[in-house]
């Protein structure tokens, strides 16, 4: 019997090229001819522009052509263009211009005479929703769905004056859904929290900027991307370069960082690639880092009003949420409305109301982050279970225990399930490592002017999803290649889900190998690599690939060995006669047949189920073996839910406001473990990007000019190595998830939002404060502890 | 120059890093005569300052710096930084630019000995110097630095963009202080930014590659 791979640790093929340098993200590739291009940006958050005069800029030496808006295909509002004369926020693209040298370009770019038209603008939903408030797109501030037209959506004057500064203006609502009767529940409750909340806009900041190098050779679209995503980009940039989908070739071996950030093509990708087709010369576009913070995606901000109601045992009987939720001038995401997900499965609530309003703004481009809604709504939800349990006089692990999902537990509107739900399980494994009993007994403990302070925190994401392509061949070198479609985030579930094709086979991983990150390489169909997803579906797609390999090797061992393919059994890389195991095929005398036979056997022919991305990839892997190629069709019922739970002892510096994580710890139901040392680096870093999310992770804007103040990694700070506690303890509850043939579900999300909503917890429980706002920084702290008021008001947001 | 523990990037009494300060690296732009718009800095939109040498028609200057154990001639800008010339005209694609403004540390390298943020150093400046980017950590025969063995083996890299700048800071400390504690690794690791999140694998690298190095 072959070894068994899932489960345990290895080393994927891609990390000693990180460690050497040799690794080659978009930036390290070179191509003859190869020239540069800068883009003008907008440098207001809202202009209409002019273009008046580009000869001065054309005529210069080493100047090689510009592109416009003209030059690339529109994309109406709220889409985003790949340029625009009609930017909508700061830092947007206007123009492009290619030269020998990126010098070149730059000084070209400052001879173009345009003029701008300043419009009005707007950073703040609220003040947008207000009557005669300003609308961030000619056409309006709202859209209903991605189909239609923005509309300008106002509330009424007296929605503000009835709420009051504290509280939320809750006027008519994009979004509304009920479960159950919330008003009768809060009458009954024993305990109700009613209060308005903000959680700041923030931007991933990958360290990898998204720069792209393209060219055009013998017709195709050549493009070298940072993206997280593999396969998932091609129909995309297809539709973007406007070529079939068999014209793109696209490459991306590894990716700095996305985050979220870089799932899908973005539009900067269109403008070497564009101008490379109008100059005919390969054109580097390299970000800069300040263009990141413009282009590069932020998380949505969400201001809001969280009402939770508890009977006396500590259930939560009943929610009543309202979203805002700032998006910039294109359509953004649906953080709002996952937030809203979050709070239906992690507190059970039996009654609920959510409302959302997402809003457009002329801040950047908005795209999901890490945990997108669920995070946020868990900075602000956490604290509020603190606060329960204080009331109630129950334990603050208890409350969450006495609220946890169950596998059977139905949520939100839509009537969800989940495939499995073991939070309660990674509550009682995380409180008994992190040591809780004992913890919360130095909780309010002071030190001179320091005081301990303790907190929990949990988080949810939905991550997995099914009915993508595998494939696999088996090639005359005896060798198992799975081709992953999936991309190279950087969290190695690429390698780690591509090892159930392998145990499948019965294939040593030293025989084993991962083609990857170049669609001539044959890459199949897989969603993109977000949303913690790739451990759950990639597992499923790599299993159904491999097992349509294996009743190929047995129909060819029946024909050349006689019998039955159902006499044959697949493993130590052959196939043989059950009864006589002496009856044998090596895979390299298999793949040599399947070769011979050709049809389905070496991938001439293919199902007819297959998406039009793995359809073309066949052209790639036709006749180089045997091949093993199959849609998904496992059944799959319910949200996969990826769990997570953290807890952390901090001491706060009550002159200084400054807090130092002491300890923390996290522990997760992600299923079944499948790669422990990765597992073990996503709980770790997302903690440390949770952290970040609880105290320095946002968005900074002059209201006055619109401009960003925040465009350095010093200036929303991602933590350093010295803010982030030397060790972290995590674990994993490693239940099997009935829905996966490897029991896995992922991960990669919740641990982020675990990690701030425990800071943030552990901030209140140190200060007696509930500041339900995210991020929290020391001057907040000082002005807490000092009983002075804050500096902003309580829905003030861009600070 | 070999003192202490902490990141010579931020230790205060290093006099060899102030030479090469960032407030020296600028004043060596204005000097050479780039214009950086002022406007552009703030908002970062109309970003016209890069990296990649002087304004068109600059001269470039033929100068020998010395890279990992190797006399490189090369024809530099005046306001060329090294993180361009190693890239683009060294081939050294290893030394990556995260932020191109000293302040995440992906383009770390060692200067006579000592880490510099390659963005921030003029190339002009370094005649003569030895220069150590993580190409030339390792042995001459391809051989990992045990730093790199240990990061392999403690999967310390996530995405990896920062990894060469952290395996050069790493390498760096062990040449000054071969048995670091937990505490001091944190401290030679401070100016490496790794949005991953990956700290505590590094710091386990750094300190298991310290009994073998």
């Amino acid at each position: 019997m072959a070894e068994k791979l899932m489960g345990k640790n290895f080393t994927p093929q891609d990390v000693r090229a990180k460690v050497t340098g040799t690794g080659k993200y978009t930036e390290d590739f070179r191509v003859d001819g190869m020239c540069y291009v800068k883009m003008l940006n907008c440098p207001m958050p809202s202009a209409n522009v002019t273009i008046v005069d580009t000869s001065e800029a054309l005529a210069m030496d080493g100047v090689l052509g510009i592109l416009t808006s003209d030059d690339v295909p529109p994309n109406p509002a709220p889409g985003f263009p790949i340029l625009s004369n009609e930017p909508r926020q700061l830092g947007q693209p206007i123009l492009a211009i290619a030269a020998e040298t990126e010098s070149i370009a730059a000084e070209a770019l400052e001879k173009v005479k345009l003029t701008y038209e300043a419009q009005p603008f707007s950073l703040d939903p609220l003040q947008s929703l207000y009557p005669g408030g300003p609308d961030a797109l000619t056409e309006g501030n709202f859209v209903k769905s991605r189909s239609e037209s923005p509309v300008s959506h106002k509330w009424s004057a007296r929605d503000f004056a009835v709420a009051g500064e504290e509280n939320m203006p809750m006027g008519e609502p994009g979004m509304e859904w009920n479960v159950g009767d919330v008003d009768a529940a809060f009458t009954d409750a024993a305990y109700v929290i009613d209060e308005s909340f903000v959680v700041a806009s923030s931007t991933h900041q990958a360290l990898e900027p998204r720069s792209t190098l393209s060219y055009w050779e013998n017709g195709k679209c050549f493009i070298y991307g940072s993206s997280q995503s593999q396969s998932w980009m091609m129909p995309g940039l297809a539709s973007m370069m406007q070529v079939p989908l068999s014209d793109i070739v696209y490459i991306a071996e590894f990716c700095g960082g996305g985050f979220g950030a870089k799932a899908s093509p973005y539009p900067t990708m269109g403008i070497p690639a564009y101008m490379s087709k109008k100059i005919n010369r390969p054109c580097m576009l390299r970000i800069t880092r300040a263009e990141e913070y413009h282009i590069g995606g932020s998380r949505p901000g969400f201001q809001g009003q969280l009402k939770v109601g508890f009977d006396k045992a500590g259930k939560v009987t009943a929610i009543d949420c309202y979203i805002v939720q700032s998006n910039g001038p294109n359509n953004g995401s649906g953080d709002y409305s996952a937030a809203a997900g979050a709070l239906a499965l992690v507190y059970t609530p039996t009654n609920m109301r959510f409302r959302g309003m997402p809003v457009f703004t002329n801040k950047p481009y908005i795209i999901s982050q890490r945990g997108p809604g669920q995070n946020q709504i868990a900075c602000i939800m956490e604290p509020f279970m603190d606060r329960a349990a204080k009331q109630l006089g129950i334990d603050r692990i208890m409350i969450r225990e006495i609220n946890a999902p169950d596998h059977d537990v139905v949520f939100s509107n839509r009537k969800s399930t989940v495939t499995s739900s073991y939070l309660r399980d990674a509550l009682i494994m995380g409180s008994e490592k992190f040591n809780w009993k004992e913890k919360i007994k130095l909780s309010g403990k002071r030190n001179g002017t320091k005081v301990i302070g303790i907190g929990v925190g949990q988080a949810y994401h939905s991550a997995g999803s099914n009915g993508f392509d595998g494939l696999v061949t088996i090639r005359p070198d005896g060798k198992l290649y799975i081709h992953s479609g999936v991309g190279n985030l950087g969290t190695y579930s690429y390698a780690s889900a591509s090892r159930i094709a392998a145990e499948t086979l019965g294939c040593s991983w030293e025989n084993t190998v991962i083609e990857r990150g170049d669609s001539r390489r044959g890459l199949p169909w897989v969603l993109a690599q977000f949303g913690s997803n790739t451990t759950f579906t990639t597992t499923r797609t790599n299993f159904a690939a491999a097992n349509a390999a294996k009743d190929k090797l047995k129909e060819i061992a029946a024909m050349d060995l006689g019998g039955t393919a159902e006499d044959y059994e697949v493993d130590n890389e052959t196939v043989f006669l059950k009864s006589d195991p002496a009856k044998v095929m090596t895979f390299a005398q298999a793949a040599t047949r399947a070769i011979e036979l050709g049809g389905v056997y070496d991938g001439h022919e293919y199902p007819d189920d297959l998406h039009d991305v793995t359809k073309a990839a066949m052209a790639h892997v036709q006749g180089v073996g045997l091949v093993g190629v199959s849609k998904d069709k496992m059944p799959k019922e319910g949200s996969v839910p990826a769990l997570a739970t953290g807890y952390a002892m901090i001491e706060v510096d009550t002159e200084t406001g400054k807090y130092e994580i002491l300890e923390y710890t996290s522990t997760v139901d992600c299923g079944t473990v499948m790669h422990p040392q990765s597992l073990d680096q996503q709980i770790r870093g997302g903690g440390v990007m949770g952290m970040g999310m609880a105290s320095t992770d946002r968005m900074v804007y002059d209201p006055q000019n619109g401009l960003c103040a925040t465009v350095g990694l010093y200036q929303t700070k991602a933590p350093s190595i010295l803010d982030v506690p030397s060790t972290m303890d995590v674990g994993a509850v490693d239940k099997p998830d009935p829905q996966s043939p490897a029991g896995v579900k992922g991960v990669g999300e919740p641990v982020m939002g675990c990690a701030a909503a425990a800071i943030l917890s552990a901030i209140a429980d140190a200060t007696g404060t509930n500041f339900n706002r995210t991020p929290v920084d020391p001057d907040m702290i000082v002005n807490a502890m000092a009983g002075r008021p804050q500096s902003y008001k309580p829905l003030q947001v861009n600070i | 120059m070999q003192k202490k523990f902490s990141s010579d990037r931020f230790d205060p009494l290093s006099t060899v890093r102030d030479a090469l300060s960032r407030r020296h690296f600028i004043k060596g732009v204005i000097a050479a005569g780039t214009v950086a718009g002022a406007a552009g800095l703030v908002t970062g939109c109309s970003d016209s300052s890069d990296s990649s040498g002087g304004a068109a028609g600059s001269v470039e200057r033929l100068i020998t710096v010395n890279v990992n154990g190797k006399a490189r001639p090369v024809d530099v800008m005046p306001n060329e930084t090294l993180a361009h010339t190693l890239r683009n005209k060294l081939g050294l694609t290893g030394t990556k630019i995260g932020c191109d403004r000293g302040s995440c540390g992906a383009c770390t390298v060692m200067i006579d000995g000592v880490t510099n943020n390659s963005c921030s150093v003029l190339t002009h400046t370094l005649r003569g110097a030895n220069v150590i980017t993580v190409e030339g950590v390792g042995g001459a025969n391809g051989e990992l630095h045990p730093i790199q063995q240990a990061m392999i083996e403690e999967l310390a890299p996530q995405c990896g963009f920062c990894t060469p700048g952290q395996v050069v800071s790493g390498v760096s400390l062990l040449q000054r202080n071969p048995n670091p504690t937990r505490e001091e690794v944190r401290y030679a690791l401070a100016g490496n930014l790794c949005r991953c999140g990956a700290y505590n694998n590094y710091v386990d690298a750094i300190v298991k590659a310290a009994g073998s190095a």
